[in-house]
């Protein structure tokens, strides 16, 4: 005979011992101890409070650091000079063609300016000064205008040239060129001289700096841009994305949907989350061996970084992917099931829906890090000096972070500031690369 | 030890549990099942029970924490498939296809007996599209009228399209709980189910939700077969025909709501309906 007696009434009728002594001396004990606790709670906030005080703080030298150095490198400046497009010197006529035009010597109608502007150099010594005023940029800046106006051959014609990055500092900083003195600069107190002459005379101005945003690398770095390193970036995480995302969706829906559990599978999540933890390194080792020397695909070349960046970013999304998937409520598959929904009808329709701003936020994080990325993109060759820009995915190429250590490598002062100038770059891709997730994130985000 | 007494007891009881009493049979049942066991990896949760489902009835399973009710419900419509470890043996038979047997696709099987769960589980998506799901991924309609007219009749008969007529494309769960419940029967009978499982459906409800998911019950019990799970017995007296109680994963009596309320025949059941134990 069963009497298991657990009915709400039976507990209710037995005799309460709560005295008021009993009572009153709880009061007092709990009293001695909230001192205590409200002195620990309030310590712990103080740890918190500190604590993010103190990244902020970090974060904020490391960002104004990068800033002030930078941020010069966005702009640049331009000479003012009157130009005689001499045919005989430049060694075309007005039947050039094009590929005639882009070599001609401009550097010899440039020095010719120079000289006919400041005719106070005569010695050797003093012209090639004053010829290093002005960059070699400044030859493509005429060859450009040539190419649009073939018809300015032979005339004079007034333009804006690049200057030298050592004459682009000393503008730049603004400093009182009349006390050469008291610059610390490389230049001569001869080049300063002339350097004042165009600045009081309004022949220099500075604006933004297009051939950072134009160029690929560059020994001159007044010269040296981004582009061909942002390329490179944005081809190489086209790859990686094109390759990791749905490679890794796809196995963790398998593993968290469909898949039996038992020990291979017990095996292949151990090894997906070892794989996590290798160093990035192994995986640029790996793509040497594998991708260029047995399948011989090109050095170089973002397709070799994508797939190298792509293991490593694989075990970031499915790891994530399986963890957004396992929080979404079984009762709505059970919901989907029971209305006859198939097992990919219930994931698909949906799971994976409700699971989209979690995968979204992991693939944004392996991303993250693949865009940052140096060491493995070391190892295959993505390390070049790459003056073109890449236009396809086999081309050569160098990615930001690569050409962030390849300036940080050079001592010109100008290198230092666009080293800083292409962080900030960087940083951008980042935030605009994460505005992009949130973004979506936003379009997917339900309730539940 | 008290605990070792009381499993004893319970032990003795379980093993006292011969045989169904009452008559577990019914002359023109939708649904039949005879002899099923069911276990989860070694261990045993249904001990062979044969039940019939009556067609037009609305049967009751009443019986204590983890004795199965849920377990053997879910093996109507197939949805312990999804649990790896459970195994079902014996025979199921919807209309007299036998439910296990290899004509029968689960997910056919599924939009013929539908099932209300004891959590409102609304999808996240807008009121309409809940309806509309069942009807959209089984091709029920052919054009926007017609899912129109089956999304409109399915809320009608839930009783829930007056309280959302003008929002059909607010999300589902902004509803509140009984009218989600509401529409989850809804969705349910969007699919013209033959039978409607129904495990505890107004467990998280407040009394009055409770009091008008029981009047709709009784409603559907005129195109539909009914199988409720409940835990409480006034639910079970107010809108069943028939009841069946469970005692540890056996089915120990079964028979007309009223007999079994006011004459139990089976003193464990005597013993569950005066509250001696729940
Ligand atoms: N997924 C599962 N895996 C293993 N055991 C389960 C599972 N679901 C239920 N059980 C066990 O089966 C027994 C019956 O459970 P259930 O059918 O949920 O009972 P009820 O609905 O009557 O409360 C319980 O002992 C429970 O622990
Ligand atoms: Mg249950």
């Amino acid at each position: 005979m069963i009497d298991v007696n657990n009915s709400p009434g039976a507990s209710g009728s037995e005799p309460s011992n709560d005295t008021s002594a009993t009572r009153k001396n709880t009061t007092e004990l709990v009293k001695a101890t909230l001192a205590r606790r409200y002195a620990a709670e309030k310590r712990f906030r103080f740890y918190g409070i500190f604590a993010i005080a103190a990244s902020l703080l970090f974060l904020a030298v490391l960002l104004t650091s990068i800033f002030i150095k930078g941020l010069p490198a966005f702009t640049a400046t331009k000479v003012q000079l009157e130009v005689t497009l001499d045919t005989e010197l430049l060694g075309i006529d007005a039947t050039a063609n094009e590929d005639a035009i882009r070599a001609a010597n401009y550097a010899a109608v440039i020095k010719k300016a120079m000289r006919e502007r400041f005719p106070d150099a005569t010695k050797r010594k003093q012209k090639k000064e004053l010829d290093r005023l002005m960059s070699t940029g400044a030859e493509y800046d005429i060859a450009r205008r040539v190419q649009e106006n073939p018809n300015l051959l032979g005339q004079t014609v007034t333009l804006w040239l690049q200057a030298d990055d050592e004459l682009d500092a000393l503008i730049k900083s603004g400093v009182d060129l009349t006390k050469p003195d008291a610059i610390s600069t490389r230049m001569s107190d001869q080049q300063i001289a002339w350097a004042n002459q165009f600045k009081e005379t309004g022949e220099v101005k500075t604006g933004f700096n297009t051939a950072f945003f134009t160029n690929g690398d560059s020994r001159e770095p007044e010269q040296a841009g981004i582009r061909a390193a942002l390329t490179g970036s944005a081809f190489t995480l086209l790859v990686t994305f094109l390759l990791s995302f749905p490679i890794a969706v796809a196995a963790a829906i398998y593993l968290e949907e469909f898949a039996p559990q038992n020990r291979w599978t017990d095996i292949i999540e151990v090894n997906i989350n070892n794989l996590a933890a290798v160093p990035s390194i192994v995986f640029g080792l790996l793509g040497l061996a594998v991708f260029i020397n047995f399948m011989h695909l090109p050095r170089s070349a973002p397709i070799v970084g994508g797939l190298v960046l792509s293991l490593m970013t694989l075990p970031t999304i499915i790891i994530a992917s399986r963890a957004s998937l396992k929080a979404v409520p079984p009762s709505i598959r059970e919901a989907a099931t029971g209305l006859g929904a198939s097992p990919q009808q219930v994931v698909w329709h949906h799971v994976l829906p409700l699971a989209m701003p979690g995968i979204l936020t992991g693939t944004i994080i392996g991303l993250a890090q693949a865009l940052g990325e140096t060491a493995p993109l070391l190892m295959i060759g993505m390390v070049a000096f790459i003056v073109d820009i890449p236009t396809s995915i086999t081309d050569a190429s160098t990615v930001l972070p690569v050409q962030v250590f390849l300036w940080a490598d050079s001592p010109e002062r100008a290198f230092v500031e666009r080293t800083s100038a292409a962080i900030i770059v960087l940083l951008g891709f980042l935030v605009a690369m994460n505005a992009v997730a949130v973004l979506l994130r936003k379009k997917f985000e339900r309730r539940w | 030890m008290v605990d070792k007494a009381l499993n004893d007891t319970h032990q003795s009881a379980f093993d006292a549990i011969k045989e169904t009493v009452g008559e577990f049979t019914v002359a023109d049942p939708k649904m039949r099942t005879k002899n099923v066991d069911v276990f989860y990896g070694d261990k045993q949760a249904i001990f062979d029970v044969s039940l019939d489902i009556g067609n037009n009835e609305v049967i009751a399973m009443i019986g204590p924490s983890g004795c199965g009710k849920s377990t053997f419900l879910r093996c109507l419509n197939r949805m312990n498939d999804t649990i790896p470890t459970c195994r079902v043996s014996g025979s199921m038979s919807l209309e007299g296809e036998d439910l296990y047997g290899p004509n029968l696709d689960p997910v056919l099987l599924r939009a013929r007996v539908g099932m209300v769960f004891q959590k409102p589980n609304p999808f996240a998506k807008s009121i309409y599209d809940n309806v509309a799901y069942g009807p959209r991924i089984h091709g029920l309609s052919n054009n926007r009228a017609e899912l129109d007219d089956i999304v409109i009749g399915s809320l009608k008969k839930a009783g829930l399209y007056d309280e959302v007529k003008d929002r059909l494309e607010a999300p589902g769960t902004s509803l509140s709980g009984g009218q989600q419940q509401r529409l989850c029967i809804a969705r349910t009978i969007a699919v013209s189910p033959e039978v409607i499982l129904m495990d505890e459906p107004c467990s998280a409800l407040d009394p009055i939700a409770t009091a008008r998911i029981e009047e709709l019950i009784d409603e559907l019990r005129e195109n539909y077969a009914i199988a409720i799970v409940t835990h409480s017995m006034q639910q079970a007296a107010r809108v069943s025909q028939r009841t069946a109680y469970f005692h540890l994963g056996k089915l120990v009596e079964v028979g007309e709501t009223n007999h079994i309320f006011t004459n139990p025949s089976h003193e464990l059941t005597e013993n569950y309906i005066t509250g001696r134990f729940g």
